[in-house]
């Protein structure tokens, strides 16, 4: 009945608007008229048009959807034709958008985009999810399974029922129910279920147990929905909000290690030149600034000559920002530092002078605006792990740190470099008489700290700004992490980094950003005034030199 | 070792001597006569030079046209360029000198409301007149100061109409950066919800400090937020560098604008030239000018833009509208009054009126704000503005918030007799309560 009377509906349309050039296909007229019709009228046209589109239920509408989601439907200036047009160097590719007839070029002028909104967006997922329900491909089902839990379409019911009944895949099966007691529970059927119907479909979305699932069911506790339907979703509410709470304690128990890794990546080369050296190094924030802007330089590179392994520009910007960050550490030690040792004031105000100059100097070359580092794409998106979501991004920052970590280590502990390093900070007389350039090992000690922290600076990119101001951000906390953790303790700093992170991140929910920052701060305080030289207290003669 | 101490010594003074002469050299009083100095007192360096680099840049654009069109009143403008480094206190120092040393005819200039808050004693003691081309949180007005930005009921309160009307928002999440411009907005939006019906534990308020770039867990509280059951939306006043990083963690998480649309109030095409925003397409940013609004007069506009900094990538943003607004004012005013002196500018200025670049003509109001449209876009793949909402009309700007209890009752007129910018109607007195 309803299909004869679309097909009534639509033979009206066609009969009042059209000519009889399309009666050869069946298809094109169905469709041929609505699809027009997403041509006018504005946005409101538009979702009209296309409910319509969708309402016919024709696979064949699907690519003219997928065109107008992408933003390739145009309407054609000179007589009002929607068609597909894509962007060919100037001009634009014609196609018609049913037939996949090519209808030749034209120029930027001669069409005008058909454009979308938020509204239009929501609605176009929809659509393409209740028409491509029944696709072969098993991952368009699933996302059309997706589309429909979050539209909640109850035209898509039948398809939906007809589309489980064939599923043979367990999962899409799944999220094909769960979409159907989406829409069982919140349209208009509920109040015709049974108990047991309504208790199933509500255990149906308990056990998807997700975020999505408790808008919905706390969407229906809140509605006008019998007693029962509402007192079931209530229960559900609770046993979910139960699980979710859990969750959500160890997703922030991860941002912490996260945050952590990153102050941990900021101050493990500050670790170096102010907790080995002894350097109060204000300029350590532009040196992880500069590994930053080395990031970009290597993807600009990478984006003019080689825009195909663009995957790699980060791997290529380690050693690059390393060597970059290390070699201006090493002028700076030269030029400067070396001057002021024993002064800790005059080395104070020399490197925040200097922090200001390096600074200055990138906003004069880079200009002052942000610029843009690209993320590879192992890097991009996010996983579920349970119930946590664990963003690629985060993880690689994770793992870097403690890469980083442990490689200073071996470099301090095992190799003669090191060795060099802790004898001239701990008896520089002795390490002198004994025939090693004390002059020469502040210098690479100075420079290691640098291309730590321009390392610390290619991570950074992926996060946050890269922008002349990005070490000022980091500098702060950076001492913190080294003061807090014990001067001159590697494995302090790693406790340091990864306590703070954790402590800011279980306050911020409570607390407030700003809030939790001034905790934390006074936390520290309090803490020095009981231990003053920090978590782990070098002990020994080597505390007096 | 000492004689080169010695003869760097004497070099480096015998560099800035040279320096010292070249200055004095360049602003050589024989030309003061012949032109008009117009003061431009952006930041370029510091923190804000991010922003206001771009506006010293239209400025000298501007003036350059004007030069090229012959000059005012028959004369040469000549820009007169300072820099107050993000220091707000330098504001006012380099505010004084321009006014007292460079003797400019007007400034354009500031940022942050806490720098014009800086120079404001200074115009009005030294009676000069600064153009402020950023939207701001409003509860001001001066007899020496021309507000060309937005006041919140020109940006912030129709953003928030929009997100009710066309997406049925009922939770509303207003994130800030904690500074006064969102902790004023943001009090006036919370009234204004109210206002409309919205119960108290439907609106979330997160303030977050200057450039945080770990949004892990509010990103995460929102998305709590908004698992309620009901539309929510989220009202951003995040201010600068925080965006970059927000807008990333709002992607990594998948939270689409379909889902929880962010509306932006400080975000534009300049602060969207540093990310990928794929992830971004459909969140909004309310303002009174995109660079995507397609008039005659804005392609003119940015073409010269692009050829004047020598760069196509180039955008244009708010603010920069809000500099030709003004700056074609206070033309059109200095040829009204036939002087460019102050009091008589300030007295002309009220009623003039100027095109815009959205295709329609803003006036100067008796409280120095300005008419404008309001926009509403959606964040596009390219980095641009989608207008999807423009108000069919020109809202004037409210400097007194009508949904404030302290400044409910007050009104700006600068007009004789009332000259007043905070006049009480209730009391009928001038000088109420407000800032």
């Amino acid at each position: 009945m309803r299909r004869a009377l679309r097909w009534l509906m639509a033979l009206c349309v066609v009969v009042a608007t059209s000519t009889a050039a399309y009666a050869a296909d069946p298809r094109a007229i169905d469709l041929r008229p609505l699809v027009q019709a997403l041509g006018s009228g504005g946005y409101s046209g538009t979702e009209k048009a296309l409910a319509q589109l969708s309402e016919a239920g024709d696979p064949a509408a699907v690519p003219v959807i997928e065109a107008l989601q992408a933003g390739d439907l145009h309407v054609r200036k000179a007589d009002g034709a929607v068609v597909i047009a894509r962007k060919a160097g100037d001009a634009f590719t014609l196609t018609d958008p049913l037939t996949r007839a090519a209808l030749g070029d034209a120029p930027a002028a001669a069409v005008e985009k058909i454009r979308i909104n938020n509204a239009l967006r929501r609605a176009i997922s929809a659509s393409l999810g209740a028409l491509t329900l029944m696709s072969p491909d098993a991952g368009v089902r699933r996302s059309a399974a997706d589309a429909v839990f979050k539209s909640r379409d109850a035209s898509a019911l039948e398809t939906l029922s007809a589309a489980i009944a064939k599923e043979q895949d367990k999962g899409i099966r799944a999220a094909m129910e769960q979409a159907r007691a989406a829409i069982l529970l919140t349209g208009e059927a509920a109040s015709k279920m049974t108990d047991a119907e309504i208790q199933a479909a509500t255990d149906t979305l308990t056990a998807r147990g997700d975020r999505d699932a408790l808008v919905l069911l706390n969407m229906v506790a809140g509605s006008g929905a019998s007693d029962i339907t509402k007192r079931s979703a209530a229960a559900a509410v609770s046993t979910l909000e139960q699980k979710l709470a859990f969750w959500a304690a160890l997703q922030n128990l991860w941002y912490g290690l996260s945050l952590g890794s990153v102050l941990l990546l900021a101050a493990i080369g500050l670790a170096v030149t102010f907790g080995v050296m002894g350097v109060i190094n204000m300029a350590h924030g532009e040196m992880v600034m500069i590994g930053a802007y080395t990031t970009f330089m290597v993807q600009e590179a990478f984006r003019a000559y080689a825009p195909g392994l663009f995957d790699l520009s980060i791997l290529v910007a380690l050693p690059a920002a390393f060597l970059v960050s290390g070699g201006v550490g090493i002028i700076i030690e030269r030029s400067v530092i070396r001057w002021l040792y024993g002064r800790p004031l005059e080395t104070l105000l020399a490197t925040w002078g200097l922090s200001l100059a390096l600074q200055q100097a990138v906003r004069s070359i880079f200009g002052p605006t942000n610029r843009e580092v690209g993320a590879p794409s192992w890097m991009s998106g996010a996983f579920e792990l349970g119930g946590l979501t664990i963003t690629y991004g985060r993880l690689w920052i994770v793992i870097f740190a403690f890469t980083v970590f442990a490689a200073l280590l071996v470099a301090l502990k095992r190799t003669w470099f090191g060795l060099s390093i802790r004898a001239v900070t701990q008896n520089r007389p002795m390490a002198n008489a004994m025939g090693i350039r004390t002059a020469r090992v502040d210098a690479l000690t100075f420079g290691l700290g640098s291309g730590i922290a321009g390392l610390a600076g290619v991570a950074l990119s992926q996060i946050d700004n890269v922008s002349p101001n990005l070490g000022q951000g980091y500098i702060i906390d950076s001492f913190m992490v080294v003061v807090f953790g014990g001067v001159g303790n590697l494995w302090g700093t790693l406790v340091g980094a990864l306590t703070l992170g954790s402590i800011n991140k279980f306050l911020e929910p409570y607390a407030g950003a700003v809030l939790g920052k001034i905790l934390v701060l006074i936390f520290i305080i309090l803490f020095i005034q009981r231990r003053p030289r920090g978590l782990f207290a070098l002990k020994g003669r080597s505390v007096e030199a | 070792m000492r004689t080169k101490q010695l003869t760097s010594s004497f070099g480096i003074s015998a560099l800035a001597g040279l320096a010292m002469g070249a200055m004095a050299a360049m602003s050589a009083p024989a030309m003061a006569q012949d032109t008009i100095k117009v003061g431009i007192l952006h930041s370029l360096s510091g923190t804000m030079a991010i922003s206001e680099t771009t506006l010293k840049d239209v400025m000298l654009m501007l003036i350059d046209e004007q030069n090229k069109k012959g000059g005012l009143l028959g004369k040469k403008l000549e820009p007169v360029v300072v820099d107050p480094a993000s220091n707000w206190p330098l504001f006012a120092e380099k505010a004084r000198e321009l006014i007292s040393k460079d003797k400019v005819s007007a400034v354009f200039g500031c940022w942050t409301s806490v720098s014009r808050k800086s120079v404001l004693p200074v115009f009005e003691e030294l009676n000069n007149i600064l153009f402020y081309p950023v939207q701001y949180e409003g509860e001001e007005s001066s007899r020496n100061v021309f507000y060309t930005g937005a006041a919140p009921n020109q940006q912030a309160v129709p953003a928030v109409d929009y997100l009710m009307e066309k997406e049925k928002v009922q939770r509303w999440v207003l994130a800030g950066t904690d500074y006064v411009y969102p902790r004023t907005t943001n009090k006036i939006l919370e009234a204004y919800l109210k206002s409309k019906g919205v119960k108290p534990e439907d609106i979330m308020i997160n303030y977050t400090p200057f450039g945080h770039s770990d949004w892990q867990s509010i990103v995460a509280d929102i998305k709590k937020f908004g698992s309620a059951g009901k539309k929510t939306a989220v009202v951003s006043t995040i201010n600068g560098d925080a965006n970059v990083p927000f807008y990333k963690e709002l992607g990594n998480q998948g939270v689409k604008a379909q889902d929880i649309p962010v509306v932006a109030f400080s975000v534009g095409e300049e602060e969207l030239a540093g990310i990928d925003t794929k992830p971004l397409l459909g969140h909004l940013a309310a303002w009174n000018y995109f660079q995507s609004v397609e008039t005659p007069s804005n392609s003119d506009f940015i073409k010269a833009w692009k050829a004047y900094t020598k760069n196509d990538k180039r955008v244009t943003n708010d603010p920069m509208e809000a500099h030709y607004i003004g700056f074609n004012m206070w033309v059109k005013a200095v040829e009204a009054a036939g002087t460019t002196e102050p009091d008589k500018v300030i007295d002309a200025m009220v009623g003039v009126s100027v095109p815009n670049l959205t295709g329609g003509y803003s006036a100067m109001l008796p409280n120095h704000h300005i008419t404008k449209p309001v926009l509403i876009g959606e964040v596009q793949e390219n980095g641009q503005f989608d207008v999807v909402s423009k108000t069919p009309g020109l809202v004037p700007g409210d400097e007194w918030s009508d949904y404030l209890p302290d400044s409910k009752d007050l009104i700006a007129d600068w007009r004789k007799p009332m000259s007043c910018g905070n006049f009480n109607v209730k009391t009928g007195k001038c000088g109420g309560k407000g800032s």
